[in-house]
């Protein structure tokens, strides 16, 4: 690391992009318009289960303004959206995958379910056109609870999935567990719901598809977290579309939290459609389109139980869970509450023997799908939870019971196939317990009792699999895609650098943080580096945004691409200076003969190498310009204690969060500033799914009874305290960046902690176990159910 | 039958002929073209839409653009000088790292802008219950309100 990689790397650095979203000029997918273009509204089925008897669309095809109006009949030779990830269960089949049809087909399956097309000239004719569809809906009783699915006598929503399951996989070495938890000094049980949610991105989603009959090609734009992802599943497996011909365009998206990641109906609606009507066609989702068709997250009803030893180390971990997968798969739905959910149920353990078994269900419900964490909030939730309970009913502090229990060595193979490379879950809880003051705890207790208020502290000490992932790992458990990353660092004749990557930016601010990275690598200003995303006919294959991944996998394909660059540059110096390569130096932005004062600046070397008249052109081609595809090796493991305080109020059941302290190890930071702020980020969210936030249906119906931001409860400013954020770092042993990932360690470790707050206030009062999330109305009558009993 | 409307618009003389339904935040981004304006939940709630009229922040997804005929309306667009210069509450939003997608922050700052006319010494509980009225999901709320007492203290300079 030279001295100018010093002067960036670890800079909080202003970000790059604020200045188009302060001023207004961001372009944000509704922001962009075609000429000739017209607007698409999808009616949307009012039942949550139905036969369709008959679509009669000629009242709305007949109405002003209407281009053309199509319904699932109409998309012959479209095939259903896919499920990107085949899990197998444990009676050896593969999962039920039934069909997911673009329209609804035969049946819709949740409220909200797309039924037919509407292309008119304005989008007040498209939604006036869409009021005159009959359609003869034949009502089906609904079922929308994932255990209650599974039981005799549900309703049957899909032919292919007999009972509504869709699989039961399992993981661990249930022999080992059993006779663990038979030779136990104490067995913890708790009983868990891990409520679902809405993911709310505040940017709606949109797309805008355009056709060019001359080229027979499609552009699309689109509120997406991976475009080529998105153009590689609507294109191969549901249009039959040559992939060249179809550029997909993410631009300024606003917010995604993994709702953006999925291939949608919409989208893929409007792309088959723009052929058909010859003229480009805009779709924006209303808020309450949001709240029915977006991916939801969560959904999990799970028992766990914890054996003990004498001195409170942990024997085994028994979880069996049911999780709910909606009405369809959505794209990576089924790996959710298994890989990416019973893989971390060691948490940051030695937990010996852990045996996990997961039954996913079908409901009438919207489709369930990666939410900020994506199965390792759901499994820090239950780890973390019964560490608290088993606690309480041994007598052991809660910051003891965990170091009891910690993983010291690494590697660390755990008994839920993951292996940890490097950790240090001892400086992070010393530093969250001093940055929390929980020395401090009892008087502040005793103070709070003063004024009839019931204070609590909980712990969270979480682990996350980020950095996605080892194809060939995630290949061998069922993905049907690659998990690579794409980058391209293309240097400019005169030394500045336009960087392409396959990761996509929807607020992590990856135009400064990449642009740290390569001007830090490169010894040039940052603002000579800019950084383009988001454009399958721009950036080379990537696999997108999720999963805490961009900066460990993404930013590593920039880094092995830099280093393309500079072993070139090495050659081309070489020639201008008349030395061997091998005596080349790169270090602060300049080209060096080892030993000497005689250098290139890398500029020169630049202009050298696009105006090659003093050139090697016999040994090495022109142009400084590399990609890189970069497959990580091992998932890259952040971890962390989050410690929460909250003060109760006995008399009303209102939780106030009073303090919140995050101390995270997501290996080396490139910004300080950006890794704080997604800190912040995911820890609202968490204490948004831990307070405020539950998405219900009315359990007859199937109606969404939160379908608005009157009924569905978003952490706002004054539901939050201001946060304490701190980092240890450990650097991540298998990237050359060091680089764990930061993006969603907030929404884990936070509802766990939360709760565990909420029930060290409530057990004065005699409260056991309460689900999320702890709203007044909830914490009021487990109150008063507890002075009952 | 179309309504005719005359308004200010940073600082501009708009005349409009819109459909009555059309609402303020349609006029701004679909005619005006205006689009640093968003919307973010149709129904008044998120707001993305906030633009200043006759100096108060108002949701101009819940105002009839016909609403605000003769009306002196400002976006965010109106914000910054005529060099480029951000108004010290933009420059305070990127200072303190008050942004994440962005897509809610056009909002935000023209509610923070009203919120410090109205209080120009606000406390935190004071800024975090003024900002009731606008969602943002990326950055928890932390870094706004650091930026909007920044952004009051420079305002007040």
């Amino acid at each position: 690391m030279g001295a100018n990689e010093q002067g960036v790397i670890g800079k909080s650095i202003r970000r790059k992009e604020d200045g188009r979203f302060l001023t207004g000029t961001g372009q944000f997918t509704d922001d962009i318009n075609a000429a000739n273009q017209s607007a698409g509204v999808f009616l949307r089925s009012p039942h949550a289960h139905a036969r369709l008897r008959s679509i009669d669309a000629s009242r709305a095809k007949a109405a002003p303004g209407v281009v053309a109006v199509f319904t699932g009949a109409d998309l012959e030779g479209v095939n259903g959206l896919p499920c990107g990830w085949l899990i197998t269960g444990t009676d050896g089949k593969p999962m039920n995958e039934p069909p997911h049809p673009v329209l609804a087909q035969g049946k819709v399956r949740y409220v909200g379910d797309a039924v037919a097309l509407v292309v008119a000239e304005s989008i007040h004719q498209a939604k006036d056109a869409a009021e005159l569809i009959d359609v003869d809906y034949e009502v089906l009783p609904a079922v929308v609870n994932c255990v209650d699915a599974l039981k005799p006598g549900a309703p049957q929503i899909h032919d292919q999935a007999p009972g509504n399951r869709c699989y039961t996989w399992a993981l661990g070495d249930k022999a080992a567990v059993d006779a663990a938890f038979a030779k136990a000094a104490h067995v913890t049980k708790l009983d868990l719901v891990n409520n679902r949610l809405i993911p709310n991105a505040i940017e709606p989603r949109a797309a805008l598809a355009k056709y060019d009959r001359a080229e027979d090609a499609y552009t699309l734009w689109v509120t997406s977290q991976n475009p080529h992802v998105e153009r590689l599943l609507m294109t191969a497996f549901v249009l039959g579309l040559p992939e060249h011909k179809v550029r997909v365009i993410a631009p300024d998206v606003g917010g995604g939290f993994g709702s953006k990641i999925y291939l949608y109906a919409e989208e893929t609606a409007l792309v088959w459609a723009s052929k058909r009507v010859n003229r480009p066609i805009k779709w924006v989702a209303e808020r309450s389109e949001s709240f029915l068709t977006d991916a939801h997250g969560r959904d999990h009803v799970t028992h766990a139980e914890l054996a003990l030893d004498k001195d409170g180390k942990f024997l085994a971990l028994r979880v069996t869970t049911t999780a709910n997968m909606g009405a369809y798969l959505s794209t990576f739905a089924s790996c959710i509450p298994t890989i990416l959910y019973a893989t971390l149920l060691a948490g940051q353990y030695t937990t010996p023997a852990i045996h996990c078994e997961v039954t996913a269900s079908f409901t009438n419900t919207a489709p369930v799908d990666a939410y900020r964490g994506a199965g390792r909030p759901e499994a820090t939730y239950v780890v973390e939870r019964i560490i608290h309970q088993a606690a309480v009913e041994t007598g052991v502090a809660q910051d003891e019971l965990r170091r009891r229990n910690f993983i010291r060595t690494f590697p660390y193979q755990t008994p839920v196939a993951l292996t940890y490379d490097t950790g240090g879950y001892d400086a992070c809880l010393d530093e969250a317990n001093r940055m929390a003051d929980v020395a401090g705890f009892a008087a502040r207790k005793a103070e709070a009792a003063k004024r009839g208020k019931l204070r609590g502290i909980g712990y969270a000490s979480y682990i996350e699999a980020c950095g996605l992932a080892p194809s060939n790992v995630a290949g061998a458990l069922g993905a049907r895609a690659g998990l690579f990353e794409a980058g391209e660092v293309r240097v400019h004749p005169t030394g500045s650098v336009t960087v392409f990557t396959g990761s996509h930016s929807h607020g992590q601010g990856h135009e400064t943080t990449f642009a740290q990275v390569v001007a830090g690598r490169l010894g040039i200003p940052v603002e000579n580096v800019d950084v383009v995303h988001g454009d399958t006919g721009r950036i080379p294959f990537g696999m997108g945004t999720y999963g805490s991944r961009s900066l460990a996998v993404g930013g590593t394909a920039i880094v092995k691409a830099l280093e393309k660059v500079i072993a070139k540059g090495r050659k081309i110096a070489a020639h201008l200076l008349e030395a061997a390569e091998g005596d080349i130096e790169f270090k602060d932005g300049k080209f060096t003969v080892a030993g000497t004062d005689r250098s290139k600046a890398f500029g020169e070397v630049a202009l050298a190498a696009y105006v090659p008249h003093n050139y090697p052109l016999d040994k090495l081609e022109p142009g400084l310009n590399e990609t890189a595809f970069y497959d990580p090796t091992n998932f890259t493991y952040p971890a962390g204690t989050h410690i929460c305080e909250v003060e109760v109020d006995p008399d009303t059941g209102v939780v106030q969060v009073v303090q919140f302290a995050a101390c995270d190890d997501f290996g080396n930071i490139i910004n300080p500033m950006i890794v704080e702020g997604q800190v912040h980020g995911g820890v609202a969210q968490g204490i948004g799914q831990a307070l405020l936030e539950s998405c219900v249906y009315d359990a007859q119906s199937g109606q969404l009874l939160t379908g608005s931001y009157m009924d569905y409860a978003m952490p706002r400013a004054d539901d939050l305290p201001s946060f304490k954020v701190g980092t240890k770092v450990t650097p991540c042993t298998h990237n050359p960046l060091g680089a764990k990932g930061c993006g969603e360690a907030g929404a884990i470790g936070s509802p766990a902690a939360l709760m565990n707050a909420v029930h060290d206030a409530l057990a004065a009062v005699g409260v056991k176990n309460l689900d999320m999330p702890a709203s007044p109305h909830r914490v009021w009558q487990a109150i008063q159910s507890a002075k009952r009993a | 039958m179309a309504v005719t409307l005359s308004l200010t618009v940073n600082g501009k003389a708009v005349n409009a002929t819109v459909d009555p339904r059309t609402l303020l935040v349609e006029l701004l981004r679909n005619q005006l073209g205006l689009t640093g304006t968003h919307v973010g939940c149709d129904t008044g709630q998120c707001g993305a839409c906030t633009v200043h009229v006759d100096g108060r922040a108002v949701k101009s997804c819940n105002l009839l653009a016909a609403q605000a005929n003769g009306a002196v309306v400002v976006t965010i667009e109106g914000l910054a000088a005529a060099d480029g210069t951000m108004h010290p509450m933009q420059a305070a939003f990127k200072e303190c790292h008050g942004l994440q997608c962005g897509f809610c922050t056009t909002g935000m700052v023209m509610s923070a802008i009203d919120l410090v006319n109205r209080h120009p010494k606000a406390s935190e509980a004071t800024i975090r219950e003024e900002l009731e009225g606008n969602l943002c999901r990326c950055t928890g709320y932390h870094n706004i309100v650091k930026a909007v007492a920044q952004g009051a203290a420079a305002m007040a300079k």
